[in-house]
Parts: C-alpha cells; sequence; structure tokens
C-alpha cells in the first residue's frame, strides 16, 4: 500500500511520516507540492512544518499549492488523508475539515509529550485504537489552538467527528480541548499532535502514534 | 497607480493573543489608559481601475486568500476615496 507524504517549502515532518509508514509496514512515497500528481498513491499525509514561512497564516498557502487540487478532489471522492499540525491547519484552510487554527492562547510556543484520548475509532486513521484509549503523542506548535462556532462545535461533538480530545492540560487553549477532527466521511483526520514522532521506544515517548498508520493501512488493505 | 486597501481583522469573538500581548505591554511604558487592542493586517493592492469589476476582483482575493473566514472579518476601499 503506498501512502503519499506531501513536501511544501517549508515542510518539516516529511522524512519523518515518510519514515512511520514504512515501520508500520506501507511504502511511503514523497509527493512534491509544485506537482498535480499523486503518483497513484492510496492514501496522503500533509505533514508537519511551517509550509510558505507561515506567512499571511499558517496553511493559507499551501492551499493552493497544485498538488493540493489533487488532495481536495482525491479526498472528496473518499481518500483517506491525515494531517499533521501544519497539515491540519492546511485542511482547515482548504474547508476539507471546519474551523481554524490560531495562535496559542498563552502565546508560546509548547512542545510536550501530550496526553490524548481517542474518541473517535471509526475513522480510516483509528481504526486500529479502542474507543477511549489514552495515547502519548508528542505535541508542538505556536498556532495550535482549534476554535469554531459555537454551532459547529456542537456539530462536531454530535456527530461524534471530535476524534482526539487533550487530557489533563489544555496545551494551547483550543475549544472544548479538542485535538483533532474528521470530516463527515471519515476519510480526512486532521490533529495537531505528531503521531510519527511516537513509532520507536528509542526517540520519542513510545509507539502510541504507530496505530496511525496501521489504521490506515488496515483500512487500505480492507480489514479495518 | 490606484490603491485598494484591504483590512483584516479577527473577528469580535476570536481571541487575539497578539492584541493581548500589545495590550500587555502598553502599561509598563506609562500607558494606562487604552483598555483593549486588537491586531490586524492591511493590505495594499495597486490595480490600474478602482472600477466596480476591479474591486470585486478584490473583495474575491480578500475572501479566499487575504482572510479566513472562520475567524477574521475584512472590509475593502478605495485608497483616498
Amino acid at each position: 500500500m503506498k501512502i503519499g507524504v506531501v513536501t511544501f517549502p517549508g515542510s518539516l515532518d516529511d522524512a519523518d511520516a515518510r519514515r512511520a509508514v514504512r515501520l508500520a509496514g506501507g511504502e511511503p512515497v514523497a509527493l512534491w507540492h509544485d506537482e498535480h500528481d499523486l503518483k497513484g498513491v492510496d492514501a496522503v499525509i500533509l505533514p508537519g512544518g511551517f509550509s510558505y514561512g507561515d506567512y499571511l497564516r499558517c496553511g493559507a498557502i499551501a492551499r493552493f499549492a497544485p498538488v493540493m487540487t489533487e488532495v481536495v478532489a482525491a479526498a472528496n471522492g473518499g481518500l483517506p488523508v491525515l494531517g499533521i499540525c501544519n497539515g491540519f491547519q492546511i485542511l482547515c484552510e482548504s474547508h476539507l475539515l471546519p474551523g481554524a487554527l490560531i495562535r496559542n492562547d498563552h502565546r508560546t510556543f509548547i512542545c510536550r509529550d501530550q496526553l490524548l484520548r481517542v474518541e473517535n475509532v471509526g475513522t480510516a486513521w483509528t481504526n486500529g485504537y479502542q474507543a477511549g484509549q489514552e495515547i502519548v503523542i508528542p505535541l508542538k506548535n505556536g498556532e495550535g489552538g482549534f476554535v469554531a462556532d459555537d454551532a459547529t462545535l456542537d456539530r462536531l461533538e454530535g456527530e461524534g467527528r471530535v476524534v482526539f480530545r487533550y487530557v489533563d492540560v489544555n496545551p494551547n487553549g483550543s475549544l472544548r480541548d479538542i485535538a483533532g477532527i474528521t470530516n463527515e466521511r471519515g476519510n480526512v483526520v486532521g490533529l495537531m499532535p505528531h503521531p510519527e514522532h511516537a513509532i520507536e521506544e528509542l526517540c520519542g515517548p513510545g509507539t502510541d502514534g504507530l496505530g496511525f498508520f496501521t489504521s490506515a493501512l488496515a483500512t487500505l488493505a480492507g480489514v479495518a | 497607480m490606484p490603491r485598494v486597501v484591504v483590512e483584516v481583522m479577527p473577528k469580535p469573538e476570536i481571541l487575539d493573543p497578539q492584541g493581548k500581548a500589545v495590550h500587555g505591554a502598553l502599561p509598563r511604558l506609562g500607558f494606562d489608559g487604552i483598555l483593549d487592542v486588537r491586531q490586524g493586517k492591511r493590505f495594499e493592492l495597486e490595480v490600474t481601475e478602482t472600477d466596480e469589476a476591479t474591486l470585486a476582483e478584490v473583495r474575491e482575493i480578500a475572501a479566499t486568500l487575504l482572510s479566513n473566514p472562520v475567524i477574521e472579518d475584512f472590509a475593502v476601499r478605495i485608497e483616498g476615496a
């Protein structure tokens, strides 16, 4: 199974995401922001970083990169898409996911091993977890405060589309402790924490993040 | 060249950490009378004409790229008009 990872100018964690795909048993494929080509991949990851220097708004310029035309069309067709950190910001700017990410309420960059609760295990990227399972995933962002109007938040909660919630500490002022959400279909997931940094015992707080990638591979294999 | 100005501001209900940081610095400078600060962005677009078609285009630019309607409002005006 091929999982593509897009590299934008300013992406940082594209290599880590490709490594995570490989360790999970998939075949990582590097995708380039300036090409209208998904190279026949079965799923796409938009990695973390600071695409286009975070100029204008995080993700605002990346949204209009040539590859995003293809990603948006494929996502609307059901292709599994995961947006991590800057990738989550790009998904919101692209309107594939509702809401937006703003500067952390405490105004400082934060980097910590973050406890999350998995609340939706029906998505393409979380079916390998147990409902209510708590996992530790590194978080590192300056603009990770999830905001949306009350009606949108109510709808997300009512439809079970809050996939991850921060536990113990709300690290960035996200409304209702929301760390990650999904679209109506469950194929597009975005979150601020970085599962690709929790795939090996040697580096990182554990292997709790590996399930994202094995979940996607299981979805693609039709066994999820 | 005529110029069209687009001003983008965070919506009133959206937290503005940058504005809060600026506001928090004012008392340290001895300015105690400012009740609140909100920080936005100003874009200056040079255009050949300021007819309605151009303004419509600028509004579309403002709505799709310069602002995010989820968290920001924008206003378009012709500079000097």
